[in-house]
């Protein structure tokens, strides 16, 4: 690999998607006993995606978002209380628990957008990308979108603005394979998403989403090329979900088999161990790191439980500027 | 007239079409403030600077950079005026057609007017949506309707629909300086109907604040747009048989007036709602609701409502006119209120 990053950023990596994972087993186990209460999207196995990407990116770039975005914005560094605070639905989450698991949003680490729209992450990240490009501020927006949203016409018309525009805006997919229920080639024309990049005059690349090095590589270009305001790129990473559309799925649809052989390459043990043998990590270090990450979920959850709800005047406030008349 | 205002080129006296004052609204807002945007189909002046003209010379003055002609694509239209928005500017973005914003109403009802609920207030999205419509031109049914009552039923948005051109040019610059997504409603006949009084350059009109255009004691008439002018019309016609009329142009949409329709309709008794929007499930309605609400003990006659029929706008020319609410219609209307 000609551009293999540090091993301080191959760790950095690491710690983003054990991050996801770790928060995503807790989300998980905290809904099934009752003590979390919202509609969860997993995207546990799609963690190296936002964790390589983000790498790439500083603070004060910006990323848009989907419904099974919580991943993209823990890689982008959302604080771990206030998110679940907002997931608890508290006053003192980062929307002060009046966007919930599908509307996480964090200027302050550049998460300004996260949509329940299918397809809508994409002409707001070219907005972002062209106030950039107007102040000529060298940020960069990503917008992260499923395969299913390369079938929506949102997908089109932003990334033919973007290319005309020459917008400093990467597009990533990550394709789990699965538009809800509906497997990829039943619902797509093209063979790879990444194909759909030629009609837009772009460059279109296709990794496993599943491999950091692979991810960084792709991302690295992209944000470079956007920074240098060479225009927009689209990314495909192929990757799988693990927990089906939303947490309660059946999985009915799927092939049987299908899932386990996904689960069994399962990215983020098969990155440590690579992390280990190649003598970048030591266990011991990445041992620490979990049970650190493990110990700010207990304490972000705690922060949460513990936390009041908002006050119902907050019906009144934040739809305008100023206050509803009660 | 403030005697404060500014550069003006223009005397008080002058006169200027809405077109025109629109134009100078946008000049000077692209003029004052490195964060305004303008973007739209056909907007820049290669492409003619709009449809009907209303961008001319703005992308030769400001350049391509702020001033841009976009592909046919509301939805990345909208999806870029947000973006952009959030992120500290000011886009002023047209919609050509009030039809044409049904394609993007995933951008504008559940992008625009709910991110700043969403987030708790830490996104906003101070942009403008400009668009024109209004029936008179034989479009036809996708190209003159008026949809305000939609994007007035959604939270988060604010409408604005001037009758004049000095209320077309004072309210777009309040609407530019907005912290709140606003939907700007330009009527295609009122853009190209005579000249009247010019704006003073630089004066904004607040958005929220309806104009009483006429005082009158008999019967109070609420309307907006081109149907203002009418309201008017009957209203004079009507003095010189000592009926009194009020007449109040909203201006404003969302947020909605009610203190001062409420004090007019308070003294008058009797209120008329007259738009060009099909008359179910209206803004007329929402207006008799509360009126009828706050004021029921003090109604001489049930609140009446004028809107176009219940259809499509037609086509064929006769179809169109009777289409519409028109002078005839407010003079029998304001008559049998008093009946």
């Amino acid at each position: 690999m000609s551009k293999q990053p540090s091993a301080s950023v191959l760790v950095d990596i690491y710690r983003r998607m054990t991050r996801i994972k770790q928060n995503d087993e807790r989300f998980r186990s905290g809904i099934r006993t009752g003590r979390m209460v919202m509609p969860y999207y997993s995207a546990r196995g799609q963690e190296c995606i936002p964790a390589a990407v983000s790498v790439c990116l500083d603070d004060s770039d910006t990323i848009c978002t989907i419904y099974r975005g919580i991943h993209d914005s823990i890689a982008k560094g959302v604080p771990l209380k206030e998110l679940w605070a907002e997931l608890a639905g508290k006053a003192t989450g980062t929307c002060k628990g009046k966007g919930g698991p599908m509307h996480i949003t964090h200027p302050a680490s550049g998460i300004m957008v996260t949509t329940g729209i299918v397809g809508s992450s994409m002409p707001i990240a070219n907005g972002l990308a062209l106030a950039s490009q107007v102040r000529g501020d060298k940020k960069v927006s990503v917008a992260y979108f499923g395969d299913g949203a390369s079938n929506i016409g949102a997908f089109h018309e932003a990334l033919n603005m973007a290319s005309v525009w020459k917008l400093p805006v990467v597009f990533v997919c990550q394709n789990n394979q699965y538009a809800e229920h509906t497997k990829y080639a039943v619902c797509t024309s093209a063979a790879n998403v990444a194909d759909r990049a030629a009609s837009y005059s772009m460059p279109g690349v296709k990794v496993d989403g599943n491999e950091p090095l692979e991810v960084y590589a792709a991302a690295r270009v992209a944000i470079d090329r956007a920074r240098a305001g060479e225009g927009p790129t689209l990314i495909e990473a192929v990757t799988f979900r693990f927990f089906g559309h939303n947490v309660g799925d059946d999985d009915s649809y799927m092939d049987k088999g299908e899932k386990a052989a996904w689960m069994a390459k399962d990215p983020v043990p098969r990155y440590r161990a690579w992390l280990v043998a190649q003598s970048h990590a030591t266990e011991a270090q990445l041992a620490d790191m979990e049970a650190g990450i493990e110990k700010e979920i207990d304490e972000a959850f705690k922060f949460a439980m513990d936390s009041p709800f908002p006050d119902v005047a907050e019906l009144r406030r934040d739809v305008y500027r100023d206050e509803v008349a009660a | 007239m403030s005697a404060s205002s500014t550069t003006s080129a223009a005397k008080a006296t002058d006169k200027i079409t809405m077109l025109q004052a629109v134009n100078w609204a946008l000049d000077d807002a692209l003029g004052a403030d490195p964060r305004v945007l303008v973007f739209g189909e056909d907007v820049a002046d290669p492409e003619g600077g709009g449809v009907v003209g209303i961008t001319k010379g703005l992308s030769t003055k400001y350049g391509g950079m702020r001033v841009r002609s976009t592909p046919i694509s509301e939805q990345a239209i909208i999806g870029a005026a947000i973006g952009s928005a959030i992120a500290g500017m000011r886009p002023v973005a047209e919609i050509m057609l009030m039809n044409f914003t049904t394609v993007a109403m995933d951008m504008i009802v559940n992008h625009a007017a709910k991110l700043r609920f969403m987030s708790g207030g830490q996104t906003h999205v101070p942009l403008v949506i400009r668009t024109m419509t209004g029936a008179g031109y034989s479009s036809g049914g996708q190209h003159a309707d008026f949809l305000e009552a939609w994007f007035a039923h959604t939270a988060g948005l604010k409408v604005v629909i001037p009758s004049t051109p000095a209320d077309a040019y004072g309210l777009m610059l309040a609407a530019i300086d907005d912290d709140d997504p606003v939907i700007f409603i330009e009527n295609l006949p009122s853009l190209r109907a005579a000249p009247m009084l010019a704006p003073v350059r630089g004066q904004r009109v607040p958005i929220g604040k309806a104009n009483v255009i006429r005082t009158g004691k008999d019967v109070t008439v609420i309307s907006y747009s081109r149907q203002v002018h009418d309201a008017a019309s009957v209203a004079d016609k009507l003095a010189k048989e000592n009926i009194s009329v009020e007449v109040i142009d909203l201006r404003t949409i969302s947020p909605l007036d009610m203190p001062t329709l409420i004090e007019s309709v308070g003294r008058t008794g009797r209120a008329l709602i007259v738009h060009e929007a099909v008359k179910n499930f209206g803004i007329g309605a929402e207006i008799a609701s509360q009126l009828s609400e706050k004021l029921f003990g003090k109604l001489k006659a049930p609140v009446q409502r004028l809107g176009a029929a219940f259809c499509p706008v037609p086509f064929s020319k006769p179809l169109e006119t009777a289409f519409v609410p028109g002078q005839p219609e407010i003079e029998a209307a304001v008559r049998g209120l008093l009946a």
